[in-house]
């Protein structure tokens, strides 16, 4: 390339850039820190930012005080569940739409995205009622069902985006050549559609994972997710900082990972194939 | 390749998917619109009657909506602005080469990833906390009164709570159009000897117009249902200084009980959200056919 950045320039950027970066990034990296505070240590004051005496005790009392093991259960189970639905469901939804598609397909697709855009307080009375009478309410099983259906036209979308961009001729060649159905999916088409697959499971999982509505809506102790058992920290009651963090460190610790990975496939599912 | 059998096939493999839809959507927001002519208490229970639109009367005409309304507005274009501007600064910056920008665009983005309890509760007792706040301690250092954010100015701290988990998307979505700008078009400027600005507002903005678009109507989207940031800070208060629609709601229906009243805010809330909606998804409509 002809123009070339100067050092002295692209310092310059490198300093702005770190500072903004681990400003913006300061929230998580403070949380991070006072995981491994003493309660007192956390809301000292100045505060101490890497001279303090680290200690794991936090994630040992969040454990034994409150059975923390089995949030991140029904968070697992909530999150992977409803992806794995979704996709049963969404899968051959946007094959049929990305390969044979008619007249309506595009209305379909358009009509999908519409029902995302719902507010969920448009529904959110008679969805508790309903789980109330059918005892759903602070079940995994209930938030599965809530969870698949609100990421399910995020789920065809992106599956959609993604097998639109198989080549149908590669179909066409492989039926020529005589391949079966079967075999033209497991060898023709799926290591084809596998990629896409994989970054929608991705972004569903993060967006399953840190919903924060339906779940802090419909449960109560038994199978609230992570979202909804970091929420009872708001009580006002005593301050437990450092166990808060320490708390918070390992429910967005595997989400922060998985997004990291998936930046492009986000702004792809994010924007419904709008920004690519 | 359609083929009269592929055509039948397809329809049964779309079939679950947008039945399961249909339902999701038409028997809960027939059963709300339905409630919402309904005298229902769950408190009072039997006592159900016909009211016609005596609800979004009272929901209309209650001080408290005039207040979620303005709220929600305030909160939503607040927080887009902040994030618009911020983000489109961002992109540009992480446009430039300079050591270590993969490491510096994963810390720019990280904050959407936070889940919202956490990001709202770290931000309350942490940072806002007027006595152990790092920012009360930040103010003292520097000599000045500590603020108690969340009691004094508590819309605009849930505006900066919001707009810190939101500023990731925006840069994400803007720098991602920027990158697809096409270089040469860039360099064939330059030679023409346009200089840094004139090309940042010829060339780059409206590039980047279509992609403010999109950050704009999906944020909105999402902004217009905030709820679990206000739930665990400031629980809509002091008084309703926080409360939006969506919590308005929320709380008609899950602390007073009043379903009648409740639906007929969640069929408000539902007009707001399509007016953006049909913006949006002509927007995408459109897209789709190129």
């Amino acid at each position: 390339m002809a123009r070339e950045a100067s050092t002295s320039r692209k310092l310059t950027y490198t300093v702005i850039g770190w500072s903004i970066g681990l400003l913006i990034f300061f929230p998580v990296i403070w949380t991070f820190l006072t995981s491994f505070k003493t309660e007192g240590e956390a809301i000292a004051n100045p505060p101490s930012f890497l001279f303090f005496n680290w200690t794991l005790e936090n994630y040992h009392e969040v454990q034994d005080r409150s059975d923390y093991l089995k949030h991140v259960i029904n968070s697992v189970v909530i999150s992977f569940g409803s992806t794995g639905l979704g996709l049963l469901i969404a899968v051959p939804a946007a094959w049929a739409m990305a390969f044979s598609p008619g007249k309506h397909t595009k209305d379909i697709l358009m009509w999908m995205l519409s029902t995302k855009m719902l507010p969920p307080v448009g529904v959110l009375v008679p969805i508790y009622l309903i789980f109330r009478d059918y005892n759903l309410l602070d079940t995994q099983l209930g938030l599965v069902i809530v969870m698949t259906l609100i990421n399910l036209p995020i789920i065809v979308w992106m599956l959609y985006t993604y097998f639109r961009e198989i080549p149908g001729e590669i179909l066409e060649a492989a039926r020529m050549d005589g391949a079966s159905l079967g075999k033209e999916i497991v060898y023709v088409l799926a290591p084809m559609a596998v990629p896409g697959i994989a970054s929608t499971v991705l972004l569903n999982l993060i967006l399953a994972w840190n919903e924060a509505f339906w779940t802090l809506n419909l449960t109560a102790a038994k199978a609230a997710p992570l979202t909804a058992f970091i929420a009872s920290y708001s009580s006002p009651e005593g301050l437990f900082w450092a166990k808060l963090s320490a708390a918070s460190t390992l429910a967005i610790a595997p989400i922060l990972i998985i997004g990291w990975f998936s930046q492009k496939q986000l702004v792809r599912g994010l924007t419904f194939g709008a920004v690519k | 390749m359609a083929t009269l059998h592929t055509r039948t096939s397809a329809r049964y493999m779309m079939a679950p998917a947008v039945l399961l839809l249909l339902a999701w959507m038409l028997i809960p927001l027939g059963m709300t619109l339905y409630f919402s002519f309904l005298r229902y208490n769950l408190l009072m229970p039997g006592m159900e009657e016909w009211t016609g639109f005596l609800n979004y009367k009272y929901f209309l005409t209650d001080p408290a909506f005039d207040d979620a309304l303005i709220n929600t507005l305030l909160l939503v274009g607040g927080t887009l602005l902040i994030t618009v501007i911020g983000g489109t600064l961002l992109a540009l910056m992480l446009d430039q080469p300079f050591f270590g920008r993969g490491i510096v665009r994963l810390m720019v983005i990280a904050p959407f990833f936070v889940m919202p309890t956490v990001s709202a509760l770290v931000w309350k007792n942490m940072l806002m906390h007027p006595v152990y706040g790092l920012f009360a301690w930040l103010a003292k250092s520097v000599g000045l009164p500590p603020v108690d954010w969340l009691a004094q100015v508590p819309l605009l701290s849930v505006i900066m709570i919001v707009s810190w988990q939101w500023l990731p998307f925006a840069t994400l979505i803007l720098l991602t159009a920027m990158q697809s700008l096409d270089e040469e078009q860039k360099e064939a400027a330059e030679m023409d000897g346009a200089g840094a600005i004139s090309r940042f507002i010829y060339i780059v903005v409206p590039h980047l117009a279509r992609a403010i678009t999109v950050v704009i109507l999906i944020e909105t989207i999402f902004l217009l249902s905030v709820f679990a940031e206000i739930l665990v800070t400031t629980n809509g208060g002091p008084g309703t200084q926080s409360t939006n629609i969506t919590y308005l709601v929320y709380s008609l229906a899950l602390l007073q009980f009043d379903v009648g009243g409740a639906s007929a805010g969640g069929i408000v809330a539902v007009i707001l959200a399509n007016i953006v909606a049909i913006f949006l998804i002509r927007m995408i409509g459109k897209n789709l056919d190129r």
